[in-house]
Formats: C-alpha cells, structure tokens, sequence
C-alpha cells in the first residue's frame, strides 16, 4: 500500500486520482501510527523550504517518518519541495531539511539564463536519466515532466543523482540514495509519463 | 530543455463553457468536466479556467466545481475567477490546481497577492490582466478593464507591472480585450511591451486563429505560454464546436520548426 504522507503541504489529491486510476491501493496518512502500514512513502510538498518544514515538524508525523524511512528502509519519493526537503539544508530558508540525502538546495542563477523569462523554472522540461533505474522504466523522455520551482537540489555526491534537467545550468531533477527518491517535477501533473513513474515507484 | 506552453482557455458562464468575442456574446461550448476529459486525452500542457460569472455577480469562486475540475485535470490546472481572499486561494491549491489566478481583487490590493504568496506559493499565483487598447485621441496604450470588460480601472499598466514586480508572483496572463476570439492573431506589441517590463512567466491569451500564430509568438519569445480559446474549441470557417488540440507530433513539429 502507498502511504501518502498527508502534514499540510501538498498536491496530495492529484497524486491519489492518479493512485486511484491505476487501481493500486493507498491511503492518504495523517497518523503517524499508520505509517506502519504502508510500504512505500510519498512526500509531497509546495511552497516554501521553511513553512514545509515546519508542517513537518509540527504535524507530529516526523519520529515515525524517520523510523519507517531509516530503520525499515521502505521506500520515499519526495515530490517538489518534498524533494528539497530531503536535503540537509536550503538557501531558501534556515530550518535544516530531513537531510535524508546529503547536499543544499540551491537557488537558480538567474545571470546564466540568456533570455526572460528568469524565475520560476515554469513549464515542460525533458529529464536526462544518468542512472538505468527502474523508476524511469517507460517513460518518454522527449516528453519530459511538468516543473515549478526556483530552487533546486544540489546533492553533495554526484553518485545521487538520477536524472537531470537544463535551465540555465544542468541540475538534478531527480536524486536518490538507496530506497530514497526526490523527484523536482509533478509527475502527478505531467500526463502518462508522471502516471507511469508513478506506477513504477509503487512496483519497487 | 524548457518548451513553452500551449495552453487551452476556457471560461465558464452560468455553469457550462463558453466563447466570448472582445468579452462579449457568450456562446456555449460544451460542459467543463467533458472538456477536461478530452484535454487529458489529447495532454495538453496546461489548462486555465476563468469563472467569468464570479466577479461580476459578486460571489466567490464555486469549490464544487474547481474540486471536480482538479480532481479530473492530469495537466497543471490554473483556476481564476471571484478569488479575493487568503482562505479562498488556499482552499483551490488543496482541492488539486497548481496555480490561483486574480484579477480585479489584486488590482484593487495588491498586497493580497503577498498575502497569498505566502500561504500557497508565489509560484502558483498568477495574475491576469484584462488590457484593451487606448483610443487614439487619449495617446496610445492600453487601459486595464475588470469585471468581464465592463469596468474601466484607471491604473497605468507600467505602474502596476511594476508593483507586481516588487511584490513577486508566478506569472502574468495578458488577456487581450481587443483580439479575444477574433482569431486574427495576438497582440505582438503589447506582449512586447509587458516583456520589457518584469521578468515573470508570460502567458499571452487573445487572437489566436491557427497553430502559425501559436508558433510565431513563440518564435519572437522563445519561451512564453501561448493561451487560446476559441482556436481549441472551434473548428472550421463556421466555428464548429469541436474541442481539439495539436497531436504530440504536431506539436514537436512545431517546436523542431522554431529552432
């Protein structure tokens, strides 16, 4: 069962229809003793580094995250600033982040993009896979992911990262570390390509 | 690399779809839930839904309706239409759209738009301007309209791109008074001029008639979001109602054609 982890950030219900469409079970999990029940985890998360790390700490979900995360090692795809708050920190604020994935979320330099418009990383954009992983199994690359962000992760060992993205500079736009993904995009909102890492997450 | 957006507009009046011409004369185009299913089917980049009726009537945005839209929508979903608080805002990024449009609450107080970048995200918080151009004995420009056209505001567009510019949001939609459902092509000046002016996302909405037009405003922006309305909901020299968008080959043909 896919536990979507439900602490006040976040596109949850886009990524249950898409659940719900593919008929694999999930649930929306607010309890933290219902983390225990599901075997693999999705984060996901908008708006700011520092708010979304609050709601996380605030929403009493976090020791049982960690235990189900480090401990049994189930695995967790962060979904946007789900993703960012897998880092250690961010320059965008000054909580330190789950630091699950070593590395900092940096800010886009805009004086590298040759033309406006500058911020947010707004629109469709392809995702180069550095890794042949399960999670990128079927997806069309020319197609790419929908994206909406100003800040990206930079993960400190380059072993981490998954795929990656050009604006300006190449980043990554998908990271992991064993049994822990982060995914910068919506694949919840980027069509049969987010349905089919979507399904592919909860076949691993 | 980043494409630009194509994106289909659609504006709800007394529950169903319409078209408008320069915001005038409704005609009905469908039901708003069938119209998403299709643009699911056919992967549109993005979508934009505009309540034309919320402002006007003085009521706030209908949640039944974003939720049912949301719910459907694989495709990043901006909702606009009666928005004038916090809490409003809040509730239609939770109920599944990626991005709240304003329009006259934000012209009226822009420091709404503040307020609700902070609760959701300055990324999802569009603002659309309704522009239409100045008679020639008032010196050329454009004025800002709300309320479906009907209301003159009176402030100066570069002032207020220029507030919008200290105070941060996702993206600027120019919505075109003049050329909407014309399809005689957009308003490449004013899209040039509101360009110089902020470095937002641009979505240009208003005359589009055919994909040529669609690949010329991409061509001169390179990166920029081309809205239509009319173009994806009629077909034929008499504006038959048939909900269409270009296939993935045409679109990647378009985009090959622009490099």
């Amino acid at each position: 069962m896919i536990g979507i982890v439900d602490y006040g950030s976040g596109n949850i219900q886009a990524i249950a229809n898409i659940y719900n469409r593919l008929n694999i079970p999930f649930q929306i999990i607010k309890d933290p003793d219902k983390l225990k029940i599901a075997d693999h985890l999705i984060l996901p998360g908008v708006g700011a580094f520092d708010a979304t790390m609050k709601e996380l700490n605030d929403s009493g979900l976090r020791s049982s995250l960690d235990e189900e995360v480090l401990i049994k090692k189930k695995p967790v795809l962060g979904v946007c600033v789900g993703m960012q708050i897998l880092a250690e920190s961010s320059e965008e604020g000054n909580l330190p982040g789950l630091g699950w994935i070593k590395g900092k979320v940096k800010k886009f330099d805009v004086s590298k993009l040759k033309e406006k418009p500058y911020l947010p990383h707004m629109g469709w954009n392809t995702v180069e896979p550095k890794v042949d992983h399960l999670l990128f199994q079927d997806i069309d690359h020319e197609l790419g992911f929908y994206f909406v962000h100003s800040y990206y992760f930079d993960p400190s060992q380059i072993t981490d990262i998954l795929g990656t993205s050009f604006y300006g500079e190449t980043f990554a736009s998908a990271v992991y570390h064993s049994h822990i993904f982060g995914m910068q995009f919506h694949p919840e909102k980027s069509h049969s390509n987010g349905i089919q890492l979507l399904s592919n997450f909860a076949r691993l | 690399m980043l494409r630009s957006r194509i994106i289909p507009c659609l504006l709800v009046h007394k529950k169903g779809l319409v078209k408008t011409v320069n915001f005038k004369d409704p005609k009905y185009v469908g039901d708003p839930i069938n119209a998403v299913k299709i643009f699911n089917e056919k992967e549109v980049d993005e979508l934009i839904v505009l309540d034309i009726d919320a402002t006007a009537e003085k009521r706030g945005p209908n949640f039944e309706m974003i939720k049912n839209l949301a719910q459907e929508c694989r495709m990043p979903f901006c909702y606009g239409g009666g928005v004038t608080s916090v809490e409003q805002a809040k509730r239609i990024i939770e109920l599944g759209a990626e991005k709240v449009a304003l329009s006259s609450a934000a012209i009226k107080n822009p420091t709404l738009l503040a307020e609700i970048g902070e609760a959701v995200g300055v990324q999802s918080v569009v603002v659309v301007l309704d522009l239409k151009k100045k008679g020639l004995l008032s010196g050329g420009g454009y004025d800002i309209y709300v309320k479906n056209g009907q209301e003159k505001t009176g402030i100066k567009l570069k002032d207020f791109i220029q507030e919008l510019n200290k105070i941060g949001i996702g993206e600027i939609v120019i919505n075109s008074i003049d050329k909407d459902g014309t399809m005689t092509g957009y308003d490449v000046s004013l899209v040039s001029m509101i360009r110089d002016l902020t470095d937002f996302p641009l979505t240009v909405l208003g005359g589009a008639g055919n994909l040529e037009d669609i690949k010329s405003i991409i061509s001169k922006f390179r990166i920029i979001g081309a809205a239509a309305g009319s173009l994806f909901v009629f077909k034929g020299k008499y504006r038959a109602v048939l909900i269409n968008y270009p296939n993935r080959e045409e679109k990647f043909r378009l985009f090959k054609e622009i490099k």
